[in-house]
């Protein structure tokens, strides 16, 4: 079965991979997802805000105490390949690329505009094949409207197709007023892809000592049809690829994905759980069905149950609901 | 050949740089001040700089300066260039390896940072008592005055030691030499090997110990040889000097520096001449050329080579001319006819005389001086002060010069005032803490300064000596010739205060020149300063009419995120006011520099920094100063008026950094100080503080335990003592049964708080509905300093519950003991201190503490102030500080002595019974004081017969009376670091906890050498960076626990008061209680670990839940009862091993550099962390037989056979 699939750009022999994590920092797992045949692999994130506040720590903690005794100039040594700021992510980038095949796409996560221009530059420069631009941003500000957070996203992408040569895709979060006006806005910057959507750390609160705690729990498939939702709206609409990432489990989920239209599917809960082994499966679930519902090719399924293709393109707008409730009316 | 660079240095770095390129082997041991030599060599080997024969030298850290010495006698026989850099007592435990290394006429250059050796006490500072104790060895002894001059002997001394065969001891002065930075031309690595040839390097090498060529040494010889045999290197020893002349000659050609074994400056026909060595010799030459301009006939002699002595050029350097000469020397040996260069001095003299060789036109009167023990000040004035003295008909001998001795009245006086700085060199003084970044920033502009412009630049920084909140004195000259004064700054042309608290502290403008330049680090703006400072300050700047700036740095620290690191805008102020250079070129060097520094350690860092250079053009102002001063207020008082006189009248002046004043009679001859001084000493360096809310207090006393400083305490008392409260003054019920009825306070000490958090972290009472809001807060400390220091002194004055009662052994009832170790100098947030506070609390007013050398010696027992204290009863720890190495030893020998006295008023006691009682005297013999309320009875029982006592006739009762408090039960704590117990002390520990005396070791675990600034210890684990092991540490941390329990007979905990304090309380008891040795081993967060120590207490928590440090307990009592010996308090590991290493900056830095390497070295720590829990695990459930089964049969006849 044919399954192959253009993902920003790159011919990819199928649409599965693993999504931005920490999996590929370990070369035994990395091998292991090549080797169950990955079409690309897309890093962990580069976090400036992480990379920052390990500098200016480091710094202070280091620096708080140096020249301050007659005894002792400095409490720790300054080996010479102790070096703060990106290169322990960039060095992971050039060895990852180095350890495998397929494409590799950087991940990246910015918080200044000057740090997403340098980092995204440099990931480039350490080999990786694409860019995924992890763009998140939780405003507590009450004065910063939804507009000026989406101009100033909108700005520094632009700032980043124009800086580096290697495609991008931005990975979006669902919490935007217009995700489809800013969909076409995203696509007026020339990115190549959007992922949908990124799955961030979030508040808990533990009752006991009253702290909030960050919790990140694995996906499941429940979190897909929201994503389903949006790329069924996008897909066809905008000129970047898509891809899916969040709630992908089993291969009917994939099968899914690619019905609303995404060309490349993310899975990082599921190979966790069930090893990198389960992106195999996977493919050949998604191959079989294919045979067995008589497709040509996974590109003849592609989008046959979007916004513009499916029967009843209401079923995903607010009538949903709707109709729902006045079913249960009668 | 390459062109020679102009540096900027320390003398450290400069004889450091010869000594590693001309080295195959290294073995060092950290101690002040020498330690940056080892470092610097660390670092370059960690670098991959090579030797000048393209070999990385091998830089091993050994476990004592013994060990060093005997790694590098090894490495000699077996035939490498080898070298060690050494001071004080640390020279003195390689004396023994010396003795061998001379013997084998062995070529080896060592380096020594000349540091006064620890008499009636410690200094860190440099003399001459370290290496005048080694001049009997038969090591060549060449002395250096400045860092040119250490660069160059170390190479001169390498070549001499390679053709004469005898081993060279090369020195400089500690601090004013070792630590001053300088510009220097440097040696090129084709000038050291012209230097030091080749064929002379195979020379050495053919001697080497080799089995393709056996020979053998270190015999063991009888009377009938060994005298000869000794003999037989004379011929050396006589050839010795003319070779370093020669190789001095051989230099000078390479480089134009010429120089002598006796090198003489002044007039050529002097008739007072001084002789010396050393960085003094500097400030004596500055005087000899300012005299002799003005047509004085005075000179000096420098001392190069001062053993071999060539008495024939000694003789030949002097001036035929010379009537008297002062021989100076900078150590003193008590009972001696005079002290060491004196005596070699004299005897040469009269032996050239005797032999005829005598050019000179008179008999010259010899004088002997003493000066500079312990980096005193050694200036022009002193220098003309001897030269005064040689003039004079009557004058004194063996003076001493720089102190006012007012007891044996040796001293010259001399006049303050006189000065000879030429007009040209700039001289500036800048005040900062430690922590603001100060010396740092003034290294980078002597840097600048140095190798941007053709002026010759020098930097010196004083410190004092505590760990929180230290004050850095800076004092920086530039001018355009060789700067010759070594000696502190009395006359600035610039003065910089970074902390404005100072202005209410130090009378910093005394030094200010008429028309000098102020900087002052302010809150307050240009318009509102001048009324904020002290009206004597107002005054000063008047009268001097000093042009006064003001900036304020923490508004633009902060408003550029750098926190408190005041240090680039202080620099870029001294640069925009001083003119030293243009100011853009000075501001682009400065950027220049951040890239340079910074770049590595994160763009964010310098970019942060350079926003801050040019945000600080935009806040400097110039003040106009009013026309009269308008301040009412004066500085206040350096100590309260309640203090005792000697507190008032000498710890005072020490405090106001007038210690040099003191006349020798204000000091106790022996080095016998009383205790209980921090207290007032007000430091006010917490710019926050905590503040309770008794709403929310759940009264668990836990901010108490873990404060390192004392500085939150809690009490509980009848309420009827509150009458008087101030009107802030809290108070709550207490809420527990014990107590009923009664108050609760917590309280903080306001001044003495260092501001660490580290309570208010541990605090676990949260406002329910403002969970933000803990029972302890941090608050401004400025606007509560008043009515908390009121509410502090109220507190203190509240009762002290009874310890006969207290439930001493939880963490709550301990913390109602009165703390007798508080506000020390330690680190804000330090992990020791609350164990040696609770030590205190729960024993200290019987206790007799042992405290090895290291961070607990210098925050225990650092002048000015200390921080062991006394109840109201008098009582509380007596504490010594032997040596580094003997510590354990030290404290076993208080038990004998305690042993000794107790067994001598127990046979007393016995003697007089029929006279004091018999029931007395058969309670006191049979006291049980297992508790306080047993120690409290023996304590009422010795007050009853000394009372008895005072009254007999009997002869005994003197010496009863004399020894009878030791009927009352003593502790002996003996106290020290993880170098101290698992190195270099290791041996004494391993003896001492092998015997059966009560005594009780508490080793401070930082896994480091914190004190001289984080070398690996083997107490170090596995995966952290320190120095000697930046890449990492390969091997697993020693289990001394595991090797003390294999014993059997010795009480054994580990503890982390961070993770479970109680059971940390728990085991100092029951070390304490067992009568036999313990040993705890306290886990001791550190600055050295790389992170704010507010988190402390929670990475002990992650260290113990991770398995990293098991928490357990090991009491040999437990056999006899059936139970296993070893409890382990902690349970399978619960939380990761990474999340507690990615906390800390040691670990994080090894993951950085290599990624791979510390996967695998986090791996192994994990490992290691298991196995060792699951060792404990087994061991815990291992019951131990209480007895051996009755013989056999076989046994005895066996054993029956045996005897026939």
């Amino acid at each position: 079965m044919d399954l192959k699939t253009t993902y920003l750009g790159l011919e990819l022999q199928h649409p599965l991979m693993p999504g931005a994590s920490p999996m590929v920092l370990d070369f035994d797992r990395l091998r292991r997802l090549e080797d169950a045949g990955a079409a690309a692999v897309v890093m962990n994130s580069l976090f400036e805000e992480q990379i920052i506040g390990e500098e200016v720590a480091t710094y202070h903690t280091m620096e708080m105490h140096e020249g301050a005794s007659g005894e002792a100039s400095s409490y720790l040594p300054e080996p010479p390949d102790f070096q703060l700021g990106p290169d322990e992510y960039l060095e992971h980038v050039r060895k990852v690329k180095a350890a495998v095949k397929v494409p590799v796409i950087g991940s990246l996560n910015g918080t200044t505009r000057g740090g997403w221009l340098e980092y995204a530059r440099l990931i480039q420069e350490a080999g990786a094949d694409a860019l995924e631009l992890n763009v998140y941003e939780l405003q507590t500000d009450f004065n910063e409207s939804g507009e000026r957070v989406e101009d100033r996203a909108i700005d520094v992408i632009r700032a980043i197709k124009q800086a580096v040569t290697i495609p991008v895709s931005v990975k979006l979060s669902p919490f935007y007023s217009s995700l489809s006006n800013f969909a076409r806005q995203l696509d007026h910057t020339g990115v190549d892809g959007l992922v949908l959507f990124n799955r961030f750390y979030q508040p808990d609160i533990n009752v006991e000592e009253l702290e909030v705690e960050r919790t990140l729990h694995l996906s499941n498939s429940s979190e897909l049809p929201l994503r389903l939702r949006w790329l069924a709206i996008l897909s066809g609409r905008v000129r970047p690829s898509l891809a899916v990432s969040g709630g992908v489990h089993t291969p009917l989920d994939v099968v899914k994905s690619i019905m609303a239209g995404a060309h490349a599917v993310q899975v990082v809960s599921a190979l966790l759980q069930r090893g990198p082994e389960y992106i195999r499966v996977l493919r050949g679930e998604l191959a079989r069905f294919l045979e067995e519902h008589e497709y040509e090719s996974l590109k003849q399924m592609r989008g046959n149950m979007d916004l513009m293709a499916c029967p009843d393109p209401k079923a995903y707008e607010r009538a949903n609901y709707m109709h729902l409730l006045q079913s249960w009316k009668f | 050949m390459p062109e020679r660079r102009l540096v900027t240095l320390d003398g450290n770095e400069a004889a450091a740089s010869v000594a590693f390129r001309t080295s195959e082997v290294i073995a060092i041991y950290p101690i002040t001040p020498s330690s940056p030599m080892g470092e610097f060599s660390d670092d370059w080997a960690a670098h991959g700089e090579k030797n000048v024969w393209g070999v990385v030298p091998d830089v091993v850290e050994m476990q004592s300066e013994a060990g060093a010495a005997g790694a590098v006698h090894g490495a000699l026989q077996a035939g490498s260039l080898t070298t060690t850099f050494t001071a004080s007592q640390g020279l003195l435990l390689m004396i023994p390896n010396m003795y061998k290394i001379a013997g084998e006429l062995t070529s080896y250059c060592m380096h020594v940072a000349a540091r006064t050796v620890a008499t009636h006490a410690l200094s860190i500072f440099g003399d001459h008592s370290d290496v005048m104790a080694c001049r009997q060895i038969g090591f060549a002894m060449v002395a250096s005055g400045c860092a040119q001059e250490a660069h160059d002997f170390a190479a001169i001394s390498t070549a001499a030691t390679l053709r004469s065969r005898i081993p060279f001891l090369h020195f400089f002065d500690g601090f004013r030499t070792s630590s001053e930075v300088v510009k220097i031309e440097e040696l090129t690595d084709d000038d050291l090997r012209t230097m030091v040839p080749e064929d002379l390097v195979r020379a050495h090498r053919s001697r080497a110990l080799t089995p393709d060529k056996p020979v053998l040494r270190g015999t063991a010889q009888n009377p009938d040889v060994f005298f000869q045999a000794r003999e037989a290197c004379n011929g050396y020893y006589t050839a010795c000097p003319p070779i370093v002349q020669e190789e001095m000659d051989r230099f000078a050609k390479l480089t134009g520096r010429s120089y002598h074994l006796f090198d003489y400056f002044g007039d050529p026909e002097a008739e007072k001449v001084i002789i010396l060595m050393g960085s003094g010799a500097q400030a004596a030459e500055e005087t000899v050329n300012y005299l002799t301009a003005r047509g004085e006939k005075v000179g000096i002699l420098k001392v190069r080579l001062y053993r071999p002595f060539d008495m024939k050029a000694f003789v030949a350097a002097l001036p035929k001319t010379v009537k008297s000469i002062a021989i100076l020397d900078r150590t003193k040996e008590p009972g001696a006819i005079g002290d060491p260069l004196y005596l070699d001095v004299v005897t040469a003299l009269r032996e050239m005389k005797d032999l005829g060789n005598w050019p000179f036109l008179n008999e010259p009167r010899l004088l002997a001086g003493r000066y500079g023990l312990s980096s005193k000040e050694f200036t022009p004035s002193m220098v003309k002060a001897v030269f005064d003295e040689l003039g004079k008909e009557n004058p004194k001998n063996h003076f001493t010069v720089g102190i006012m001795d007012d007891v044996t009245h040796t001293s010259l006086a001399y006049d303050p005032t006189w000065d000879i700085e030429p007009d040209d060199v700039r001289r500036g003084l800048f005040y900062g803490l430690g922590a603001d970044g100060t010396v740092g920033a003034n290294k980078n502009s002597i840097k600048i300064i140095g190798e941007e412009t053709s002026n010759y630049a020098q930097g010196y920084f004083v410190y004092d000596s505590k760990k929180s909140g230290a004050t850095t004195v800076s004092h920086l000259r530039f001018g355009p010739k060789p700067i010759l004064s070594t000696y502190l700054i009395s006359r600035a042309n610039f003065v910089a205060c970074h902390q404005f608290e100072f202005v209410n502290k130090f009378d910093m403008l005394d030094a200010a020149v008429p028309g000098a330049v102020f900087l002052l680090n302010s809150p307050y703006d240009k318009n509102e300063v001048w009324d904020e400072l002290p009206r004597e300050m107002q005054e000063q700047i008047l009268e001097k009419k000093l042009k006064f700036y003001v900036i304020d740095a923490i508004k633009v620290a902060r408003d550029t995120g750098m926190g408190g690191r005041i240090n680039t805008i202080m620099q870029t102020c001294f640069f925009a006011i001083s003119g030293v250079l243009p100011r853009e070129e000075a501001i682009s060097q400065i950027k220049y520099s951040i890239d340079k520094t910074y770049g590595k350690k994160g763009a964010e860092v310098a970019r942060r920094n350079k926003e801050a250079v040019d945000r600080t053009l935009e806040n400097l102002f110039e003040v106009e100063v009013p026309a009269a001063v308008t301040s009412t207020r004066q500085r206040p008082p350096i100590v309260s008026d309640e203090a005792p006189d000697f507190v008032k009248k000498v710890t005072a002046l020490m405090l106001a950094g007038k210690g040099d004043l003191l006349p020798v009679s204000a000091f106790p001859p022996d080095g016998t100080w009383d205790t209980a001084t921090t207290k007032w000493e007000k430091r006010n360096i917490a710019l926050e503080i905590p503040v309770w809310d008794p709403k929310i207090c759940i009264q668990c006393n836990k901010c108490a335990l873990v404060c390192p400083h004392a500085a939150i305490r809690a009490k509980v008392y009848d309420p009827k003592h509150l009458e008087g409260a101030p009107a802030t003054f809290k108070s709550m019920p207490y809420k527990a049964p014990e107590y009923k009825g009664w108050n609760y306070t917590i309280q903080t000490a306001p001044e003495d708080c260092t501001g660490c958090n580290l309570c208010v972290m541990v605090c676990p009472a949260k406002d329910k509905s403002n969970p933000r809001h803990k029972a302890i807060d941090m608050a401004e400390q400025r606007p509560i300093r008043e009515s908390e220091r009121e509410n502090y002194t109220f507190f203190l004055d509240l009762p002290e519950v009874d310890r006969t009662t207290a439930k001493v052994g939880d963490v709550k009832g301990s913390q109602f003991l009165e703390p007798l170790f508080e506000y020390s100098g330690a680190c804000s947030g330090c992990g020791e201190t609350p164990y040696v506070k609770l030590m205190t609390q729960l024993f200290g007013d019987r206790s007799l503490i042992a405290n090895a050398t290291g961070c607990s010696s210098i925050y225990g027992g650092n002048l000015p102030t200390t921080p062991y204290s006394t109840n109201k009863e008098g009582r509380g720890p007596a504490w010594n500080n032997s040596l580094f190495e003997d510590n354990a030893e030290f404290g076993l020998g208080y038990r004998l002595g305690l042993n000794s006295h107790a067994r001598y008023a127990e046979f007393l006691l016995r003697g007089v019974a029929s006279e004091v009682g018999e029931s007395l005297v058969s309670e006191m013999l049979g006291a049980d004081q297992s508790g306080e309320a047993g120690i409290a009875a023996q304590r009422a029982r010795v007050a009853i017969l000394k009372e008895k006592l005072l009254s007999s006739a009997n002869p005994q009762a003197k010496n009863l009376l004399a020894v009878a408090d030791y009927l009352v039960k003593k502790n002996v704590w003996i106290v020290g670091g993880d170098g101290w117990a698992y190195d270099i002390g290791y041996g004494g520990l391993d003896h001492v906890i092998s015997l059966d005396r009560d005594v009780n070791i508490l080793v401070l675990d930082t896994e480091v050498y914190s004190n001289t600034g984080g070398q690996q210890s083997k107490a170090t684990p596995i995966g952290a960076a320190a120095k000697f092991a930046s890449a990492g540490k390969a091997i697993a941390k020693k289990d001394l626990g595991l090797m003390a329990m294999s014993y059997g007979n010795v009480y054994v905990a580990r503890i982390a008061f961070g993770a479970k304090d109680a059971q940390t309380v728990k085991a100092f008891i029951e070390a304490e209680s067992y009568p036999g040795p313990s040993l705890i081993i306290a886990y001791s967060h550190c600055i050295a670990h790389g992170y704010d120590m507010a988190y402390g207490a929670e990475q002990q928590k992650l260290a113990v839940n991770s398995g990293i440090w098991p928490l357990f307990r090991f009491d040999p009592r437990r056999v006899a009862k059936g139970e296993p010996p070893l409890q382990l308090d902690s349970g399978q590991p619960t939380a990761s091993v990474a999340q507690y290493m990615r906390g800390e900056t040691r670990f994080r830095m090894v993951e950085k550099q290599d990624p791979e390497r510390f996967k695998m070295l986090q791996a192994a720590a994990r490992k290691s962390a298991f196995q060792r829990v699951a060792v404990y695990q087994q061991l815990s459930a291992l019951t131990v037989p209480k007895s051996a089964p009755e013989e056999t049969k076989a046994e005895t006849v066996a054993a029956a056979g045996s005897e026939e």
